[in-house]
């Protein structure tokens, strides 16, 4: 109960920032119309619709990162954290509250994408659904990397490490701008030991209805997810143990 | 009957002692004010106190409980307003307040009927609606002692409730501090010695991490021949004889 409590404040707070929801939603359906009008205009299919949905519902994911580390990091340049730390909320109340609310979000900001996707010629099919499922996942790596670099840095620094730099990591190295395939080499290797390219080909196969290819994808998504998750969770245990949040 | 007892209660960091065998006892009701230069070991007190730091050894009762053995029914009684103001920005007044209320443990009815309570006892009527990062310095100062008492706490931390306000918030938060004395114990860390004379039954001057002395403000004046409070203050946190 206290945790939902906490965790329908830290809705409250994400939803009620101006900013969150324009990024979060305004930002990658503008780059998927931008490249859907480019892709349109060119008679090659460099920007197939079945590759943008789920490349640019990942890539709305990785604003979610963004949005919980600046919760935390603000929550902890505040003191807003040792006034919670002093109350009867336990570490893993705390650790909840801050993740179960960013889920929904996720959840409703890919279906968000995937619905404009539909008006923009995606086959409206029960494989939709499927692909919000195997973005999961993805949902749970990003939030845990928020929460991550929202424990160990402060409000600006996140900005910068999820605001600039992991949301270009995961849009070069996810396989939606370009095939990573023409490229190859040692970017394609690279593109394919990180999650975000396997997320997107999950995805992918989901929508096209190759059920076999998802899981090989979908593990290493879930290896990556489970590992970051792991690992903020015990920095965020340890910091609060010492009182240095 | 002490409200608290702290037994050699030590904070060591690498290089660094911040609590150095603390040895306090603070009476039910009373409002107790820990005075200091920064880095004198206040706010490192205070964390140990509310259970947000572990002592590195010695140990602290509050009413009963033992925050080294039984540190989640210490916080069940305690709350605290930390040093920095701490509210939830994007929330409302009442919503900050509910959520408190919330998180020790009051159903939705009661946490709506307390914010109520403390909108009125600290005047927030008018902006209960609004924003908190909307309020003013003085108002979100208002606001984050009312979080701390929605809780109806049997000991109350204050951390430097006033700093940064001018004269009159400061002024008026004094009230609102002054009509809890006697019903809850109040520990207090401030800057402003006006405001330990003004407040406190009983203050203790703290240096270097160790606990120089202890008294009414009157008490310590008489200690030291000073001529002021702020005189026998400086006397105090600036000497290195143990005084107590």
């Amino acid at each position: 109960m206290k945790t939902m409590i906490f965790a329908s404040r830290n809705q409250k707070e994400l939803l009620r920032d101006p900013l969150n929801l324009a990024f979060a939603l305004g930002f990658p359906l503008v780059v998927l119309l931008l490249l859907s009008a480019l892709g349109a205009n060119i008679p090659a299919t460099i920007f197939p619709i079945t590759t943008l949905a789920p490349g640019m519902a990942v890539f709305g994911l990785s604003f979610i990162s963004l949005f919980s580390g600046m919760l935390i990091a603000k929550d902890r340049s505040t003191s807003f954290i040792v006034r919670l730390m002093a109350s009867p909320l336990t570490a893993m109340g705390f650790i909840c509250g801050y993740i179960v609310p960013l889920i929904p979000l996720a959840v409703g900001q890919s279906i968000i994408c995937l619905a404009a996707s539909v008006f923009l010629g995606l086959e409206l099919s029960v494989n939709i659904l499927l692909v919000l499922v195997v973005l999961l996942p993805a949902a749970l790596l990003f939030i845990g990397i928020g929460l991550l670099v929202g424990t160990l840095l402060n409000d600006k620094q996140v900005g910068g490490v999820c605001g600039a730099l992991l949301t270009n990591l995961s849009a070069w190295l996810s396989g939606t701008w370009f095939d990573l395939n023409l490229v190859g080499g040692a970017f394609k290797t690279i593109a394919y030991l990180l999650p975000f390219a396997h997320a997107v080909d999950a995805g992918k196969a989901a929508l096209a209805g190759d059920y076999a290819s998802i899981v090989p994808h979908l593990l290493w998504v879930i290896g990556y997810a489970v590992v970051i998750l792991a690992i903020a969770i015990l920095v965020f245990r340890a910091k609060m143990k010492n009182a240095t949040l | 009957m002490y409200a608290i007892e702290t037994r050699n209660l030590t904070k060591k960091y690498k290089n660094t002692v911040a609590v150095d065998n603390l040895n306090l006892t603070i009476h039910k009701g009373e409002l107790f004010s820990l005075l200091g230069v920064n880095g004198a070991g206040k706010t490192t007190t205070i964390k140990m106190l509310s259970c947000v730091l572990s002592p590195t050894s010695g140990d602290a009762v509050l009413l009963d409980d033992s925050i080294v053995s039984n540190p989640h029914a210490v916080k069940e009684k305690i709350n605290i307003s930390p040093q920095e103001t701490a509210v939830a920005r994007n929330l409302s007044v009442r919503e900050n307040l509910e959520l408190i209320a919330g998180i020790y443990g009051k159903d939705k009815k009661a946490a709506h009927d307390k914010a109520n309570t403390m909108i009125d006892l600290f005047g927030l009527t008018e902006v209960a609606k609004n924003k908190a990062k909307t309020l003013s310095g003085g108002m979100q100062r208002r606001l984050s002692i009312a979080m701390a008492l929605i809780s109806e706490p049997k000991v109350l931390f204050l951390d430097e409730p006033t700093l940064g306000l001018d004269v009159l918030a400061r002024r008026e938060l004094w009230t609102a501090i002054k009509e809890l004395k006697g019903k809850i114990t109040i520990i207090l860390t401030t800057h402003y010695m006006e405001e330990a004379e003004a407040l406190s039954d009983r203050i203790g001057i703290m240096a270097k991490g160790k606990l120089k002395a202890v008294g009414t403000a009157a008490e310590l004046i008489t200690q030291t021949n000073a001529k002021s409070f702020e005189d026998a203050f400086v006397i105090l946190a600036a000497g290195t004889e143990e005084t107590i």
